[in-house]
């Protein structure tokens, strides 16, 4: 085991857990945990969406796609920008203004409290469930690779520790191990851009000059990994639809007390998601000319290895060792956010509102909070050690898929529709979850590529359209509900102004 | 009971803000920025992947190995990063005419 590794890492570990403790004492209330109590600043959520969204797949997978299969994986890196303006411009601050601790809060404003935050439960599950064992299970195999820890031991520690970072400190403590987070993943990306940029006098023509020499021209070119335009394009619209339907970034705009805030935190989080995702061109054109490519695909064979090994041939073992702490952060602030969404999903949503018709009290609602972030982390350990040998890459494809299908045309839908009703609600939202799994079952992620019934991986070019139309169809089938439209007007002018926001 | 003898005075209003001009010209000021922001850049973003899948155009070199498809992909960046700082520009002056309808609202209670 490498020793330096493993004393950032318990560093680590030591940090997030005091502000763990230190969140905990601020915690008492159903708004603390869910919420921070409002109190995050406009550019402090800004960092931690940042460090909420930027995953270790991000940077990880897409460092090593661009060192082995040059410019696409920068064709991917655009969309996950890109994406935060649909974020900025339509759903942050109708949202925020709107909502009080999840997603369903805005849905079930007008319509039907019972169905809808049901559906809405269960699609914000899916994601974060499919998120989730996508995140450990690559957590697993990268800690196994950086520190040597068993598989099962690795899961278990991260489990662990997200858990206690939730149960204990809620949101409040959630969003701080997200900030330290993204300030590691900056400073680690920032460091390693600068190293592999100097080597070419800070030159990218220089760079680009040496990478054709070395590699040929066409691995600066698209087109040798993602190959089919359609399947990029439906790779765009999940992107671009499903990170405005993402509920554990969603929640984050609750943190804040102001829909003004909420708008400032956006802009904070795409300069720096934007600056992260350039510096991975860096990153995998670094790797891809000062490592060797058989060293890369030796240690893994999707090239997650590629950022470590360059950072070792820049810095030697300690540079190493400061880049998989960065990793192992970056795990933790991710998962930790997915639990609370899927938490709250299930205690606010399902457990208070459905079950006990909103008559449960603040303190009945966080004992069911905090054992409902217990069971959601103790449940996605188990599943992440099922699935072990499993290939998860989908699964990340999967939840977009699902965020952008099932969640946004029914967020459109009842803030801009007045029309629109409880059963169209429901049916969208259950037309663009069932799709997408179905599409995705049938495809070439589970079936050999030449016999698969639908050709693309990424199925949003067909599921979305399929959750809008179901929730078209569910509203006009429906009788005109009377006490939706006349709702509508209130909802429409808060979402708008803000006024009686909480 | 209760409730719904309460629910049509509430509704009349949040009718009477929504009818009131300052709303109204909230709402156009939002529209006339959004719906063209918004097909502006989900042109500017889709045409990556089409111009790319379908054509060797964006392959041709800027300088050296610099080609037009990284500087496009990079342009990208700076397209939403420029677009958010117009938005959140023209959000402060519509922010404004919030505070307007809230003290309209302030006045009448």
């Amino acid at each position: 085991m490498n020793t330096t590794a493993f004393i950032l890492f318990v560093l680590i570990v030591a940090i997030t857990l005091l502000v763990t403790y230190w969140a905990a004492k601020r915690t008492q209330t159903t708004s603390d945990f869910y919420a921070a109590g409002r109190s995050i600043t406009g550019w402090q959520n800004g960092i931690a969406i940042a460090g909420d969204y930027m995953s270790a797949a991000s940077f990880l997978g897409i460092a090593g796609l661009i060192a082995l299969f040059g410019f696409d994986g920068f064709l991917y890196s655009v969309g996950f920008l890109v994406a935060f303006l649909v974020v900025l411009l339509i759903v942050a601050e109708p949202l925020r203004n709107t909502g009080k601790y999840t997603m369903a809060d805005m849905l079930a404003y007008r319509l039907k409290a019972k169905p809808v935050r049901s559906a809405a439960a269960l699609s914000t599950m899916a994601i974060s469930a499919f998120y989730m064992i996508a995140q450990l299970v690559g957590a697993g195999g990268i800690i196994k690779l950086l520190l040597g820890l068993d598989y099962t031991v690795s899961i278990i520690i991260i489990g662990t520790l997200m858990i206690l970072y939730v149960v204990f400190g809620g949101m409040l403590a959630t969003t701080w191990v997200q900030i330290i987070k993204a300030v590691l993943l900056m400073s680690g990306t920032t460091l390693l851009s600068v190293w592999v940029l100097q080597k070419y006098d800070f030159s990218l023509v220089t760079l680009f000059n040496e990478v054709a020499a070395q590699k040929g021209q066409r691995f600066l070119e698209p087109g040798l990994q993602f190959s089919n335009p359609v399947e990029n394009i439906s790779l765009g619209i999940a992107l671009l639809a499903g990170t405005a339907g993402l509920p554990h970034i969603l929640i984050r705009f609750y943190t804040v007390p102001s829909a003004r805030e909420a708008r400032k935190s956006v802009v904070w989080a795409m300069f720096i998601i934007g600056s992260f995702y350039i510096m991975t061109t860096f990153l995998g054109f670094g790797a891809a000319l000062l490592v060797d490519e058989e060293k890369i695909t030796a240690a893994d064979k999707a090239g997650n290895m590629a950022a470590p090994l360059l950072a070792e041939a820049l810095g030697g073992n300690f540079f190493l060792a400061f880049i998989a702490a960065v990793a192992f952060a970056t795990i933790l602030a991710v998962v930790a956010g997915l639990v609370i969404s899927a938490a709250g999903a299930f205690a606010h949503d399902f457990y208070s509102n459905v079950l006990r018709g909103g008559k449960a009290s603040d303190e009945e609602q966080m004992r069911v909070a905090k054992r409902a972030s217990i069971g959601v982390g103790v449940v996605s350990i188990i599943l992440a050690l099922l699935a072990k040998d499993m290939n998860v890459a989908f699964l990340v494809a999967l939840a977009f898929a699902v965020a952008s299908s099932a969640n946004l045309p029914v967020i459109l839908f009842s803030l801009y529709w007045k029309r629109f009703t409880t059963q169209g609600a429901v049916w969208g939202i259950l037309t663009g979850l069932i799709s997408s799994v179905l599409l995705v079952l049938i495809s070439p992620n589970f079936m050999p590529p030449e016999s698969a019934i639908f050709p693309l991986k990424n199925p949003a070019l067909v599921s979305v359209p399929l959750g809008f139309l179901g929730a078209w169809l569910g509203t006009l089938l429906s009788p005109r509900d009377q006490a939706s439209e006349e709702k509508f007007t209130e909802l429409y002018v808060r979402s708008q102004t803000g006024i009686g926001a909480e | 009971m209760a409730k719904s003898q309460q629910q049509p005075r509430t509704d009349n209003h949040w009718e009477q803000v929504a009818r009131t001009p300052v709303f109204q010209e909230l709402i156009r000021k939002k529209k006339r920025f959004i719906l063209p922001a918004s097909v502006f850049f989900l042109l500017y973003y889709f045409a990556l992947p089409v111009v790319t899948g379908y054509s060797d155009i964006l392959n041709t070199k800027v300088s050296g190995g610099m080609n037009w498809v990284y500087l496009f992909a990079l342009s990208q960046f700076f397209m939403a990063w420029i677009l958010s700082l117009i938005y959140v520009w023209h959000a402060n002056k519509t922010d404004q005419l919030v505070q307007r309808i809230n003290d309209q609202k302030e006045e009448k209670q």
